[in-house]
């Protein structure tokens, strides 16, 4: 046994690391260098070889449809609606119980009418577990991407309330397109339905 | 550019700001001064649950914390500019934060990483929990999120470059007179005291003293 | 008050097995309990603990809990001990009276009794009579009451069970801190007197670590010339080699160890206090946050304890889906740890930042299946969250046959042989299989000490028995071999991996409709897998409501922390460092 030999083959793994950074450098050479916006995927995959790092804040990962931060509400821009019932399901399923609910009252007939009053989600309770996106009947509520969301104190900016969970439509189906797939289609599927009962009852 | 834009909106103590050469000059050694010192802020090497982790893959290469002139990890206060409070606070473990954030030489500062530093998070309810790290040493900046992505904090620690840009050099506290307090050392008795509220408990005990036995004597 | 429904009703079932020769030898003092197991009398308790050990071949002992049945008016601590060759446990408990609470302790027959023996005393306020240090473990020592009793309410106490009904359907946001009296998480007893602050607790430690040393001292040969006195040193809870906020207070005799005392708590979130309120589903997100490095099989350990009780077993596919996450994990785990071993050997943060990146990649494919990169929260009871395009299985394949081989290999070929790394880890920190299976170790630890123990094998859950591995085993239980077997592991993880991978069918993810208020039928079940830090626990405990009745958490980080003491004495200070790196632990599963 010759001593030193595994010191020396360690060091040939540290010098392999640092030598294929630069040979990534090369393999991107004539495809317009390395961090390119195109080839991020590519460098952050399986296949990358050497040290792969995202520049944040001048690109930033790609986000899986599935991930979840802080849940925002969906407003209805076709129907311009909240598209919430205020069931209150979020509420109660919710593990750390950060979200607050006031149904809202019909003025005239006092009785409660299916939108929310006001909604609270104390970010600074949420545990981002997405259980309220999960068991909402409605697609009312949704995980949010944004992670960007630091702040100089917390008792105004984290406490999120209607107006500021509040997003339209189309900022969901930009970040969840096949979550917003299924809904038309079941939509879809709705109106086909209804349809054809109205056509039954016409020709009843 | 973006540095010499926010130049023109930093505030400028009211007494000075007729003075036009000071105030010039006083930006001037301001911005020269926070611009050497906002790239290197060496956070301390300290992590207290889950978001350490995500600490620890913002230090490593992926997210890579050294673009931002962080990456020296200080285990000792004494060498340490930020302190990441990263994860759930315990009535246990805040008298240790207290006395490190002590230790720590002016100019500091505090980023509390993820909703549980930040208001006890999902274990807010929990006995042994501090609402809140804020509750006893200044927050610069929070980071939500449970817990936030690499990139959460690094923008976190963005937003503190913000901060520590609009500083200025003859308003910031520690070159001003005398010794800046340290903040006194939670106790650990029959559960967390805050010596700073401790005519307070004392009050509301007696309070509830008198309640208990005014029922008492009722029910007697 | 809540009811525990705990139904008297239920038909004694008949002894049988081991559970009839026991009641042979020991008579009445043995009589059967509700759902599972044996009521043994405390008078008899330690002998029949001895039989048991020693007649029966129960050797390990793998939880100790007690639950408060306070409408019954006593305390129950259970005991699960399993054989080593394999099979089902014996269960068996023991009552004593609210009023009372006292029970003699079994750290004599089975040294891994002491920390949850002294975790009950914490926590639930039961005596363990003859234990040697029965000292809070994850409070502190003056702290008012003992959380886990169910007639004791913590500072923000709202409601018995969740959900709050303040939060719907006039729920206007109130900060928990403005709805309390004393405007803060805290609470003081009407008998205290502020003015005698004095936090004494720091003190009573060093005091005892100094009389132990004293007492001892005798029992060393000094030289005569040379008058040496014991040191106390402390480490932690903030120092960057604890793996987080762990504190140990060592009684060094120049710079040897004599004593070592593993302090704890610095990050007790009150999991299982918090799990009681919660409702079944609820509890899983927070499981997360038990080992937030291996996320994925705490949900799993879980999703099995629940699905005991109700009697469901997962659709195929999700069964698969569920292997292929635990496996995943203990890759992530594995690294992690060697990694950070490496790192608490002094070779800073290299191999750390190689284990590392391998992990961002497992990672990337865990928030693409369940949404976030640690808290995966992924298993529901029947089933997984979410199903996984045929993309992911080619990236996962990617990985699994490519990427990740290279990685494990490179890694060996970086430490394996090195001759530091064998100068620091040979021959430090030994622990005998003897030793290993008397303090109740588990995973890798155990197994580094030639006990080829492996709950995947020993007692097969999920569709591990489909499988062809093995298990991983070393015979000289040091610092060094406990590395090993975590590279023989990563191997054995792959080859499930890729037999997984190519065999999972297509199908449901989920049994049954998804509901988020199941009902669970009142009984007990303790649940365990094997988790990349040892065997992970769930003894749960339904009275039929929504909520757990009682939730404990058999933790193998802190468990295998029982052994630190034995494997640290008489080694020097810079050891200690790397003997804790190699027993892996994860603070959030420790204190829980």
């Amino acid at each position: 046994m010759i001593y030193g030999l595994g010191i020396l083959k360690g060091l040939g793994v540290t010098l392999k690391h640092f030598i294929y950074s630069y040979i990534e450098d090369v393999r991107y050479l004539f495809e317009g260098g390395r961090y390119q916006p195109r080839h991020l995927p590519a460098r952050q995959g399986p296949r990358a070889r050497g040290v792969f790092t995202v520049q944040y804040p001048k690109e930033k990962l790609p986000l899986p449809e599935n991930f979840r931060y802080i849940p925002f509400l969906v407003y209805d821009t076709q129907e311009n609606k909240i598209k919430c019932t205020s069931c209150g399901i979020c509420a109660k399923v919710c593990p750390p119980q950060c979200i607050w609910i006031v149904r809202g009252t019909d003025p005239s007939t006092g009785r409660p009418k299916p939108e929310p009053e006001a909604f609270y989600i104390d970010a600074t309770i949420c545990m981002s577990c997405g259980f309220c996106a999960e068991f909402c009947p409605f697609d009312a509520i949704k995980m949010d991407h944004n992670y960007e969301l630091s702040s100089y104190e917390r008792y105004e900016s984290l406490l999120f309330d209607l107006p500021r969970l509040l997003k339209p439509d189309t900022y969901h189906a930009q970040i969840h397109p096949s979550d917003w797939a299924r809904e038309l289609a079941e939509k879809e599927a709705e109106k086909a339905k209804k349809g054809e009962k109205a056509a039954a009852h016409t020709s009843a | 550019m973006d540095e010499l834009r926010d130049l023109n909106t930093m505030p400028v103590p009211s007494e000075l700001s007729n003075n036009v050469f000071v105030t010039t000059i006083d930006r001037f050694v301001s911005y020269i001064y926070n611009w050497g010192r906002k790239r290197s802020v060496w956070p301390m090497m300290f992590g207290l649950a889950c978001c350490a982790i995500e600490m620890i893959c913002a230090a490593a290469s992926r997210f890579d914390i050294a673009r931002f002139g962080s990456e020296l990890m200080r285990p000792s206060p004494r060498q340490a500019d930020l302190m990441i409070v990263s994860g759930t606070v315990t009535k246990k473990m805040v008298p240790q934060i207290v006395r490190l954030y002590n230790q720590m030489p002016e100019p500091k500062y505090v980023i509390s990483m993820g909703a549980c530093a930040t208001g006890g998070g999902p274990f807010k309810e929990g006995y042994n929990v501090v609402s809140g790290i804020d509750k006893f040493i200044p927050v610069d900046v929070y980071v939500p999120g449970c817990p936030p992505r690499p990139e959460a904090l690094l923008q976190g620690l963005l937003k503190l470059y913000e901060k520590i840009e609009r500083q200025s050099v003859r308003a910031v506290p520690w070159y001003q007179r005398g010794e800046s307090e340290a903040i006194p050392v939670p106790i650990l008795g029959p559960d967390l005291i805050d010596p700073r509220r401790l005519p307070e408990i004392r009050a509301r005990l007696a309070e509830l003293r008198a309640r208990q036995g005014s029922s008492s004597e009722s029910s007697s | 008050m809540t009811a525990p429904t705990k139904a008297k009703a239920v038909p004694r079932a008949e002894l049988k097995g081991d559970l009839a020769v026991l009641k042979e030898k020991f008579g009445d003092a043995v009589q059967p309990a509700e759902y599972e197991g044996v009521v043994i009398a405390n008078d008899v308790l330690l002998e029949a603990a001895r039989f048991i050990r020693d007649e029966l071949g129960y050797r390990y002992l793998s939880s100790l809990t007690a639950v408060d049945y306070i409408q019954e008016g006593y305390f129950e601590v259970v005991y699960h001990a399993y054989r080593l060759e394999g099979g089902g446990p014996l269960v068996f408990k023991a009552r004593t009276p609210r009023d009372v609470a006292t029970v003699p302790s079994l750290v004599s027959v089975w040294p891994g009794a002491d920390f949850q023996e002294r975790e009950a005393w914490d926590l639930m306020g039961i005596r363990f009579a003859g234990h040697p240090n029965l000292k809070r473990i994850l409070l502190w020592e003056g702290f008012h009451g003992h959380p886990l009793r169910k007639d004791w309410k913590e500072p923000y106490y709202e409601e018995e069970h969740k959900p709050f009904s303040s939060r719907w359907p006039s729920g206007h946001h109130i900060r928990a801190e403005d709805r309390v009296f004393w405007h803060d998480n805290v609470q003081y007893p009407l008998d205290w007197d502020p003015d005698q602050v004095e936090d004494t607790s720091d003190e009573l430690l060093y005091i005892g670590m100094g009389q132990f040393a004293r007492a001892e001292t005798g029992e060393l040969v000094e030289p005569k010339s040379l008058r040496t006195e014991r040191l106390v040193v402390n480490m932690g809870p903030q120092h960057p080699s604890t793996h987080g906020v762990f504190r140990m207070v060592v009684t060094l005799d120049g710079e040897t160890i004599v004593r070592l005392e593993p302090v704890m708590g610095y990050l007790h979130r009150n999991h299982e206090k918090i799990g009681e309120r919660n409702m079944y589903l609820q509890n899983m997100p927070y499981t997360d946050r038990l080992d937030y490095i291996c996320s994925m099989s705490n949900n799993l350990g879980y999703a099995i304890a629940v699905e005991k009780l109700l009697g469901i077993r997962p659709p195929e596919r999700a069964e698969y889906l569920r292997v292929i996450m635990a496996e995943f994990t203990r890759i992530v785990n594995h690294l992690w740890a060697i990694g950070f071993l490496l790192n608490d050997l002094g070779a800073f943060f290299t191999p750390a930042l190689y284990a590392i990146e391998e992990r961002e990649l497992i990672l990337d494919l865990f928030e693409e299946a369940a949404g976030s990169r640690m808290m995966c929260n992924y298993m529901r009871f029947g089933g997984v969250a979410h199903d996984v395009s045929d993309d992911w299985i080619a990236r996962a394949k990617e990985l699994v046959y490519n990427r990740l081989p290279r990685a494990i290999e490179e890694l060996d070929r970086y430490l394996t042989h090195n001759e530091l790394i064998k100068a620091r880890c040979q021959g430090v920190g030994v622990l005998p299989p003897d030793l290993a299976v008397a303090y109740s170790t588990a995973g890798p630890v155990l197994r580094a000490s030639g006990i080829p123990y492996d709950v995947r094998r020993a007692e097969p859950y999920s569709i591990y028995d489909r499988f062809d591995f093995d298990v991983a085993v070393r015979y000289n239980g040091d610092v060094y071999d406990r590395y090993l077997i975590r590279i023989d592991e990563m191997w054995q993880s792959l080859r499930i991996l890729r037999q997984a991978l190519d065999q999972i069918p297509k199908g449901e993810i989920q049994a049954g409709k998804k509901q988020y208020m199941i009902r669970v039928p009142a009984g007990q079940a303790y649940g365990r897998v094997e988790n990349p830090k040892g065997e992970l626990g769930f003894y749960i405990v339904s009275d039929g409501s929504p909520n757990p009745y009682r939730y404990h958490i058999r933790a193998p980080s802190f468990i295998n922390l029982t052994a630190l003491n034995e494997m640290c004495k008489g080694h020097k200070v810079a050891d200690v460092v790397v003997i804790l790196g190699s027993i892996d632990i994860v603070l959030g599963e420790v204190d829980r």
